[in-house]
């Protein structure tokens, strides 16, 4: 038994060595650091298919490997440092989890550009991204608001972390636009991934009389349930229209692509500097999937405030708007700033939950 | 409206109650296997690839089931005919089931999975109330109940189920009254594997009909202490499986119905359910210690 380990252990040593020596030295190495499976359905995929996006763009002129399942916390240190000192002239780590570990392996190779996705810490060679997410949502709340009977939507939520929150009130300020009675019924399932959760939560709100379902969770169990129970919903992060070809209104596309080939492109060029960038549905990295099973007027206002929020004449935060206890938060024609938003602790007035605090 | 949450609640104990049943058998015959979790994930995928290769999710079913037990066959020779540390042992299979699992579902991911359709039992089934909860249920969940009665009667009605349960309580008295200790024991690790499996095809198949890497979700564990907090005890199980789903919803619920409680407070009640009940019934330390397997988790070499 021992013998056949090491027989094992020793095979895949050679492959290894043969694979890593296969590389050639001319190609710029991009690397990528997952916290999940390549194939998840959900967030990783996004980012993994903006990766091959980046490869075909720039073919043989880089490389493009990536360690998956990566946990966040001490491992993620390791696997970062490993990605740096192979010779890596850019990484990109991709969730919100590693970034203390990002900053520490940034500090020990300097030379070595790093991006951080969803984070806020940065450095001269250390730079983060993000997608405003929230500007599809807020298309969102429109539609549940145009095609909800009940006037009431259910969303399920993961954690009640500033990005959620906001999510949360942009779509009720969405759908708020077009009946301004519109209720959200908000279920917190307190994780990111378990379909079967997801699953029993969106069983729940449609047994609590919502007819539209959306969520800030990673599967497509809800789609699956909702479609199951004859209802309409939205999907997120990736299109989840197989999951409900009758059911899926839209959803929202994370599609890093654009982002990942326009910082490569400023690394080859030598004219890449450390930036915050947080860019939205106007910049490609957040794309909304074909409007679909609803009729056309509806299809048309998405689209015309698609096309609002892309130009600038739009912005999901204006004032006024109250806070849920019904104080003043932004008065007329007063938007909210990125700090505002990025430190969001509270909800808007008409959502029927108490915020976890 | 209740009968609704009831069939949520049905749903999401299920797959807890059967590998809780299969590692109850596993553990009364003297074994620990920790690797739960790895071969339900084992029986999930298995179980859809065959009915979306297939069509058929009867043979969906069957796959999954016999998955779990093929799994389980290698923590067997491992730690029965090697004599391996189970604890270990069992870890690594779990660690091992996640792995080659979401290997083998790769290109599966985001397929729309075919439902194991409800069988509605006649008669039965037009009762009012109890009808669509009990008699118009899918097969697995009729499979569950079966299996509740048909361990219990087996632990405490058999001559071979109170051969296990002495192997289970000491090994070395049982080989020398000439039980079959090793074979006993890869049958009892194989049934719980073949039960693991068979939720892992619940999940697949009834609870959410697609595949995705690591679904099951610590699911494997939660059956685990099931066992604990049942004290190796069938009927108690399914008590303990219940109880479980129906504080997981029934939180679920609360909040949508905004009644205003703080969601970690909810989400983290079955766990408190758990160990409450836990310290109840540690309390009587004699009960206790009369259903715990004496051998659980030692290594047996027969003597020659």
């Amino acid at each position: 038994m021992k013998k056949l380990i090491i027989a094992l252990a020793a095979t895949a040593a050679l492959l290894g060595g043969i694979t890593g020596g296969a590389q050639a030295q001319d190609k710029t190495k991009i690397c990528f650091i997952y916290v999940g499976s390549k194939t998840d359905g959900g967030w990783t995929q996004a980012h993994d298919i903006g990766r091959q996006a980046l490869q075909e763009h720039f073919g043989d002129k880089i490389e493009t490997p990536f360690l998956e399942n990566v946990p966040e916390g001490p491992d993620a240190e390791r696997a970062i440092e490993r990605m740096a000192r192979s010779g890596c002239a850019m990484v990109f780590t991709t969730s919100f989890g590693f970034m203390d570990a990002t900053v520490k392996v940034a500090q020990k190779f300097p030379d070595v550009k790093f991006e951080h996705a969803t984070g806020f810490k940065a450095a001269e060679n250390l730079a983060t991204y993000n997608s405003r997410f929230y500007e599809g949502r807020y298309i969102q709340g429109q539609i549940a608001a145009k095609m909800s009977k009940k006037g009431v939507a259910g969303y399920i939520a993961s954690f009640p972390i500033p990005e959620v929150v906001m999510g949360i009130n942009a779509f009720l300020l969405g759908a708020q636009s077009v009946n301004p009675d519109f209720e959200l019924k908000v279920v917190w399932a307190n994780t990111w991934f378990d379909p079967g959760k997801e699953a029993d939560a969106a069983k729940a709100l449609i047994d609590q009389g919502v007819d539209i379902l959306t969520q800030h969770t990673d599967t497509t169990a809800p789609m699956q349930v909702a479609a199951e129970r004859g209802i309409l919903a939205f999907g997120q992060a990736s299109d989840m229209i197989a999951a409900g070809p009758n059911t899926q209104l839209t959803a929202i596309v994370d599609t890093w692509g654009a982002y990942y080939i326009k910082r490569v492109q400023a690394l080859l060029d030598g004219n890449w500097k450390s930036e915050q960038i947080w860019d939205g549905l106007k910049d490609g990295i957040l794309t909304m999937a074909p409007y679909t099973n609803m009729p056309d007027d509806v299809k048309a206002m998405a689209e015309e405030t698609e096309a609002k929020i892309k130009s600038g004449e739009l912005h999901p935060f204006t004032g006024p708007v109250n806070k849920q206890d019904g104080t003043q938060w932004l008065a007329e024609g007063e938007k909210a700033d990125d700090g505002a938003l990025l430190g969001m602790n509270f909800y808007v007035e008409g959502v029927d939950d108490k915020l976890p605090q | 409206m209740l009968e609704a949450i009831l069939l949520t609640v049905i749903t999401a104990a299920t797959p807890l109650v059967i590998a809780a049943l299969g590692e109850l058998v596993t553990e009364r015959s003297g074994v620990l296997n920790l690797g739960v979790e790895g071969m339900m994930i084992m029986g999930a995928v298995v179980a859809f690839v065959a009915t979306q290769t297939t069509g058929s999710p009867y043979i969906g079913v069957v796959a999954g089931i016999t998955a779990g037990a093929a799994f389980s066959l290698l923590f067997g020779f491992l730690t029965l005919t090697l004599v391996a540390n189970q604890v270990a042992t069992g870890l690594a299979l779990t660690i091992l089931g996640l792995g080659l699992s979401g290997q083998i579902g790769e290109s599966y991911v985001g397929q729309p999975g075919i439902k194991l359709q409800p069988i509605n039992i006649p008669i039965l089934g037009d009762i009012p109330f109890l009808g669509p909860l009990l008699f118009r249920q899918d097969l697995i969940f009729y499979l569950s109940i079966a299996l509740v009665i048909g361990i219990h009667w087996f632990l405490f009605r058999s001559r071979t189920g109170l051969k296990m349960r002495a192997i289970g309580d000491n090994h070395s008295s049982a080989h020398a009254l000439g039980i079959n200790v090793i074979r006993t024991r890869y049958l009892a690790v194989m049934f719980g594997g073949a039960c693991s499996g068979l939720a892992g095809a619940q999940l697949s198949l009834v609870y959410t009909p697609q595949w995705v890497e690591n679904m099951a979700a610590g699911r494997g564990w939660i059956a685990l202490a099931l066992v604990v907090f049942a004290s190796w005890r069938p009927l108690r199980v399914l008590a303990g499986g219940y109880l479980f789903g129906a504080v997981t919803i029934g939180q679920l619920h609360a909040q949508a119905f905004g009644i205003g409680i703080p969601s970690q407070f909810l989400s983290a009640l079955p766990y408190v359910a758990t160990i409450v009940v836990l310290i109840i019934i540690s309390h009587n330390r004699r009960t206790t210690l009369i259903n715990t397997p004496a051998s659980l988790g030692k290594p047996f070499v027969p003597e020659r």
